[in-house]
C-alpha cells in the first residue's frame, strides 16, 4: 500500500450558494472496489485530490493505491469501516475533503448520512436528502409515483403488518404477488408467491431478512409478472433544476433477483416503448426535484406490453458504464459537475442518444453453476484488452477476495456498432479474461454467450432459472 | 462418524446446533454468511452431534471443519 502525503487539515466550511460555480478541489470516495477505483480514475483525471477510506480487509487493493490519499476507518466488518459513519466523519475532517461521493451500496441511500455530510460542510455528490427519502422507501415511492402520474403495478400502498393481511391483499391484487422489503434492495428477501402457502413463506423470510438486512421489517406485495424485462431509465438531475433521460438499459439476466448482465439499447422495446419509458423516468425525477445521477427501474410485461415503476435507486448504479459505452459520457465527471453546480459537459437541449450497443458482464467470484460465493486469494489475473472493450476491475494480481463484501471483482463491458458485434466481442473478451483463485463466473458468460435465447435478444428474467433447470 | 466441512470461507452468522443434538439428513446446523449471502450448512446424514467446531462470529476458510457427527 502506496502511503500518502498527509495533507493539513481544511476547517469545514458552509456550501456557497448553488449559483455560485465552485471547482472541485478534493474528494472522499466513501466506497471500496472497482467502483472506489472506478470514481477515482474520473476525479483523479479532472485534477481532483482524491482521498479513498479502506478497512483493514482491503489495505492492498488498487483502489487504496490510486487515490491521492488513503486513511484506513476501520476493521473487516462492513458495520466497522464502510458502514460506519462516524469513522467516515472523521476520515473528512482529517483529510478537509471537500466533497463526498458514496458510490453504490453502504452508505449511498442513506439519507442521515448524506444530511450530516452536508451539514459539515461537504459537498454531497448525490441528490438531495429529501429525495432520498422520497424514493428510499419503495412503498411511499410507489405511492408518490402514483401521485405524480408514473404507471405503478398493483400492489400494497402500507407497510404489510402481519401475514393475515399478506393473505388479504395478495387475494386482492391476485396471485402471483413478489413480497419485497420496503426498505431494500440487491434482490436481498425477495421471492414470489403463487398461492397463500407460499405466500406464508414468502412474507416471513422476506420480514426477517428486511430486518436483518436494512433493520425495517416493512413488507410490500406487489403484483408479480411471470414474463417480464427489467428496464431501466438513466436519468440527471442537472444543476438547473432540469432532468434528462440518456437512454435504457436492459438488465433482464438476473439470478437470485440480481443482475448478472445489462445491455443497452433494450432488444426488446421498440422506439414508441423507449419514449415512454424515458419520458415515464423523467417525470419521476421531476416529482422529487431530482439532483445528479438517479436510475428508474421499471418492469416491462412481454406478455401485455405494459410498463410499471419499481423503484428509483438514488445513486450511481453498479451498470451505469453500459450508458457510458453508448453515449460516449463520463458519468462520474457529469455527478461531479453537478455536484459542483456546473454545467454538464452536453447539451441538455439535445441530449446523446445511444451509439451501437453495449452488454456489460459482471465477473463474480461465485461458481458458475450454483452461484454459491467464492472468494480466495487471486493467483492469477489477466484483464482482456481490444476494440470496444473495457473492465472495470476491483482487483488484481496477488491480492486476496474476502468474504465480507459483495462478490463483484470486476465487469466486463464491451461495445460494438450493433448488437451482434457486441456479442462476439463478448466472446473473445471472456476468453481473455484469466482469474485463477477464487470461484468465477466466467464459465457461465460462455454458456450465457452461447445460449439461443440470450443471443437472440428475446428473453425474460427467468432466463437463468431455465437455463439452469 | 463424519466430518461437516465449509465449501468457502465465510463468516459464522448462526449455530443452531450443539453437541448431543440429533439431526437428519437435511437439517439445518449453521449459517454462515460470505459475500452477502446465507448460506446454511446442511447435516448430509441422520446422527448426534458429537462436536461443534465453530462459534457465531467465527470467520472460517474453505474445508475448514464445522461439525461432527456421530
Amino acid at each position: 500500500m502506496a502511503l500518502l502525503a498527509r495533507i493539513p487539515r481544511v476547517m469545514p466550511r458552509p456550501l456557497p450558494p448553488v449559483e455560485s460555480r465552485i471547482v472541485m478541489e478534493s474528494l472522499l470516495v466513501a466506497n471500496r472496489g472497482e467502483i472506489a477505483r472506478r470514481i477515482i480514475r474520473s476525479a483523479n483525471e479532472l485534477g481532483i485530490r482524491t482521498i479513498a477510506v479502506y478497512s483493514d480487509a482491503d489495505a492492498d487493493l488498487p483502489f487504496v493505491r490510486e487515490a491521492t490519499q488513503a486513511v484506513s476507518i476501520g476493521g473487516a466488518a462492513p458495520a466497522d469501516s464502510y458502514l460506519n459513519v462516524d469513522a467516515v466523519m472523521t476520515a473528512i475532517e482529517s483529510t478537509g475533503a471537500q466533497a463526498l461521493h458514496p458510490g453504490y451500496g453502504f452508505l449511498s441511500e442513506n439519507a442521515d448520512f448524506a444530511q450530516r455530510v452536508i451539514d459539515a460542510g461537504v459537498i454531497w455528490v448525490g441528490p438531495s436528502p429529501t429525495a432520498m427519502r422520497e424514493m428510499g422507501d419503495k412503498i411511499a415511492a410507489r405511492n408518490r409515483m402514483q401521485a405524480a402520474g408514473v404507471p405503478v403495478a398493483p400492489g400494497t400502498t402500507e407497510p404489510v403488518p402481519d401475514v393475515g393481511a399478506a393473505l388479504i391483499a395478495a387475494n386482492e391484487i391476485g396471485y402471483p404477488v413478489m413480497v419485497k422489503a420496503a426498505a431494500g434492495g440487491g434482490g436481498i428477501g425477495m421471492s414470489a408467491a403463487h398461492d397463500d402457502v407460499e405466500l406464508a413463506t414468502a412474507y416471513e423470510t422476506a420480514k426477517t431478512r428486511a430486518q436483518r438486512f436494512f433493520s425495517d421489517p416493512s413488507i410490500l406485495l406487489e403484483k408479480f409478472v411471470p414474463r417480464a424485462r427489467h428496464i431501466e431509465v438513466q436519468i440527471l438531475g442537472l444543476a438547473d433544476g432540469t432532468v434528462v433521460a440518456l437512454g435504457e438499459r436492459d438488465c433482464s439476466v438476473q439470478r437470485r433477483h440480481q443482475k448478472v448482465a445489462e445491455e443497452s439499447p433494450s432488444p426488446a422495446i421498440d422506439a414508441d416503448t423507449r419514449a415512454d419509458l424515458l419520458a415515464a423516468a423523467v417525470k419521476a425525477g421531476e416529482a422529487v426535484d431530482y439532483r445528479n445521477a438517479g436510475t428508474v427501474e421499471m418492469l416491462f410485461d412481454l406478455d401485455t406490453g405494459d410498463s410499471w415503476f419499481l423503484e428509483m435507486n438514488t445513486r450511481l448504479q453498479v451498470e451505469h458504464p453500459v450508458t457510458e459505452m453508448v453515449t460516449g459520457l463520463d458519468l462520474v465527471a457529469e455527478q461531479l459537475r453537478i455536484a459542483s453546480g456546473e454545467d454538464v459537459s452536453f447539451d441538455p437541449k439535445s441530449v446523446p442518444t445511444a451509439s451501437g450497443h453495449a452488454i456489460e458482464l459482471r465477473v463474480y467470484a461465485e461458481d458458475p453453476k450454483r452461484f454459491l460465493p467464492g472468494p480466495g486469494a487471486i493467483k492469477e489475473w489477466v484483464e482482456p484488452s481490444g476494440e470496444g472493450v473495457r473492465v472495470d476491475s476491483g482487483y488484481g494480481p496477488d491480492n486476496v477476495v474476502t468474504p465480507f463484501y459483495d462478490p463483484l471483482l470486476a465487469k466486463l463491458i464491451v461495445h460494438g456498432a450493433d448488437r451482434e458485434q457486441a456479442l462476439s466481442r463478448a466472446r473473445s473478451a471472456v476468453e481473455g479474461f484469466t482469474v485463477v483463485g477464487p470461484k468465477n463466473n466466467l464459465p457461465f458468460f460462455i454458456e450465457l454467450l452461447g445460449n439461443e435465447e440470450f443471443a437472440s435478444g428475446n428473453y425474460d428474467t427467468g432466463l437463468i432459472n431455465r437455463m439452469r433447470s | 462418524m463424519a466430518e461437516v466441512r465449509a465449501e468457502m470461507s465465510a463468516n459464522v452468522w448462526k449455530v443452531l446446533v450443539k453437541p448431543g443434538d440429533t439431526v437428519s439428513d437435511g437439517d439445518t446446523l449453521v449459517i454462515l454468511e460470505s459475500m452477502k449471502m446465507e448460506i446454511p450448512v446442511i447435516a448430509e446424514e441422520d446422527g448426534t452431534i458429537s462436536e461443534m467446531k465453530v462459534n457465531e462470529g467465527d470467520v472460517i476458510d474453505e474445508d475448514d471443519v464445522i461439525a461432527i457427527i456421530a
